[in-house]
């Protein structure tokens, strides 16, 4: 068989499997979907309030953010996913069939998109009933919400990277907390830049998560009038900055996560 | 007879710790060789590197034909794998399992689904088919998981420990599954750390150590590597000493007397043949007998000889 044709088919095996235990194991899906609305709530209310945002209302600005935040969120699972399968030695099995060698991660990443897509929905709803809207048409809209699921499938590959080097899913949860606060909360996603003391402010203008937060908040139509263009070029052409960031995400991490896999050590 | 199964010069070093240290393996097509050695002797090394999940540090091997290094993807479709922890999916059905197995060796969705069939029926999983595994007994998980190196038909099996952690009923279920198998002509490499399990499933047994083979033969024969057969005979009241006199010619050592329970240990040589001898001399003299057995050293011994410690004893560096 073909090569490209086995690595689809194999991929889509592995995909249905995964995709298998979303249905069976829904109390999983259930905190994916509510610590997004947690958030949004939380950020609404509680800090909402002691948040300035120029010539808008912070509801408004948030959503993105926390649209962003949760698409990173998300691409986590990937991690997990790979690390549990690799603790319970079904990535043995897997290792041992004459299957694509690339199969297991692409089959995990794709079907962690779900995960994401799910979650969009549910925020974009819990958004719209806090006061969120969109302002920009349903095209653009449905642009920003394609750059979001591209971005988390981009980190969806760094997580399927550390999912493998990691000895437990423990391990990989508390990793990647570490990584993700400070990308997702040194940006743009929670409070306008400007705001943020000199180093960190240059961090977040350059920071990927904050061209994606800005490309979906201009899709999105979330951008107040008369509000002053960015400053920089990565936030002057957010998706065309973030689009950078998601090929060089899975340019490197692809290939890194399928040498990996196929060189990994079988566990004793 | 031509070697299935082929390795040279096999090491594999974890760190600090020697997993494999030159371990040579020859398997004829067709029967069960059985590799015993306690935890942490390498035997789920030696089967990580011939089902290619595994690169030594050195030596060279061959499964099927195929070339484990040069031609890794040629050994996996002519091998069926089933570890030593069930490596099945807790969240999917049996059938889905051994579906997925058959669609990821490219058997087709007809032939994954009929394959799945057969052999959850065969392996007396159909009523539990439509059920996640995580409500499966350590039994049937262990029955699911060998099924799923079968899916293929392929002609070489490797069976890492496949009793390990199972109760006596389960471990005799799956003995007789094994058993089967082979009888099909399946050639089957089995690592183990029950000296009954070897001694019942192999046709030839490695005992393996500290990474390296310490012996290799029949049952029979590793027990010969021992020695110290014996008759143990119980006779009526009075008749020890008869007993005693017709066996003398017979012993190749001193013969052990306990005049109150009337119990003579011979030790002789020869096996069956020489119980025969002993059994009709006794009935001609008319010594009437009450219990007799041909006593042979167990591979427990075998083991405590070759290694100097017993089988349940870990080795240094086990990993459980």
């Amino acid at each position: 068989m073909n090569r490209i044709r086995t690595l689809f088919a194999d991929s889509a095996v592995v995909a249905k499997r995964n995709l298998i235990k979303i249905k069976r194991v829904p109390e999983v899906l259930v905190f994916v979907l509510i610590s997004p609305i947690m958030f949004v709530l939380l950020f609404a209310y509680v800090f909402g309030g002691a948040i300035n945002v120029p010539g808008g209302s912070y509801r408004e600005f948030l959503i993105a953010g926390i649209f962003a935040q949760t698409v990173i969120f998300g691409a986590t699972f990937t991690g997990a996913g790979l690390a549990e399968d690799m603790q319970k030695g079904i990535i043995n099995r897997f290792r041992s069939l004459p299957m694509s060698r690339a199969a297991v991660v692409v089959g995990r990443t794709a079907s962690d998109v779900v995960y994401n897509v799910l979650s969009l929905i549910i925020m974009a709803g819990t958004g719209l009933i806090v006061g969120w809207g969109i302002r920009n048409g349903l095209l653009n809209a449905l642009l920003g919400f394609g750059l979001l699921l591209l971005f988390g499938y981009a980190i969806s590959w760094v997580m399927a990277y550390v999912g493998l080097l990691v000895p437990s899913v423990e391990v990989i949860n508390n990793a990647s907390f570490i990584v993700i606060f400070p990308l997702t909360f040194i940006a743009n996603t929670f409070v306008p830049s400007e705001s943020l003391p000199g180093p960190l402010r240059a961090f977040a203008e350059w920071n990927p998560v904050s061209a994606l937060t800005q490309a979906a908040r201009e899709l999105f139509g979330n951008i107040p009038p008369g509000t002053p263009a960015p400053e920089v070029w990565s936030l002057q052409n957010p998706v065309f900055y973030s689009l950078i960031w998601v090929a060089v995400f899975i340019a490197i991490f692809a290939p890194l996560s399928v040498r990996r896999y196929q060189r990994m050590a079988a566990k004793n | 007879m031509s070697d299935i199964i082929e390795a040279v010069g096999l090491t594999k070093h974890y760190g600090a710790i020697k997993a494999l240290d030159g371990l040579d393996l020859a398997v004829p097509e067709g029967t069960i060789f059985g590799m015993l050695g306690p935890n942490g002797a390498g035997k789920t090394t030696a089967v990580s590197i011939l089902t290619t999940l595994t690169i030594p540090d050195s030596g060279t091997a061959s499964v099927a034909g195929a070339d484990v290094f040069d031609s890794p993807g040629e050994v996996r479709s002519r091998i069926g794998l089933s570890g030593q922890y069930s490596a099945v999916d807790e969240h999917l059905t049996g059938f889905e399992n051994l579906d997925m197995i058959g669609r990821l060796y490219h058997l087709g969705k007809n032939r994954s689904i009929q394959r799945a069939r057969e052999l959850l029926d065969r392996f007396d999983l159909t009523d539990a088919a439509d059920r996640p595994v995580k409500t499966y007994s350590g039994g049937m998980r262990r029955r699911l998981d060998l099924a799923g190196a079968l899916v293929a038909e392929p002609p070489v099996l490797f069976l890492d420990e496949p009793t390990t952690g199972l109760d006596p009923r389960s471990r005799i279920e799956l003995w007789h599954i094994i058993q089967d198998l082979v009888a099909k002509g399946s050639t089957l490499l089995l690592t183990t750390q029950y000296l009954e399990e070897a001694d019942r499933l192999a046709d030839r047994i490695m005992v393996i150590d500290h990474g390296q083979a310490i012996a290799i033969g029949t049952s029979d024969e590793l027990k010969n590597m021992v020695g110290g057969e014996r008759i143990e005979v119980t006779v009526a009241d009075g008749a020890v000493d008869t007993a005693r006199s017709l066996l003398a010619p017979l012993a190749i050592g001193e013969i052990q007397v306990d005049e109150r329970s009337r119990h003579l240990i011979v030790p002789v040589s020869g096996g069956a043949s020489v119980l025969t001898r002993a059994l009709r001399e006794l009935d001609t003299a008319g010594v009437e007998i009450r219990d007799v057995t041909l006593r042979r050293p167990t591979l427990d011994d075998v083991f405590m000889t070759l290694t100097g410690h017993a089988a349940d004893d870990p080795a240094e560096g086990g990993t459980e």
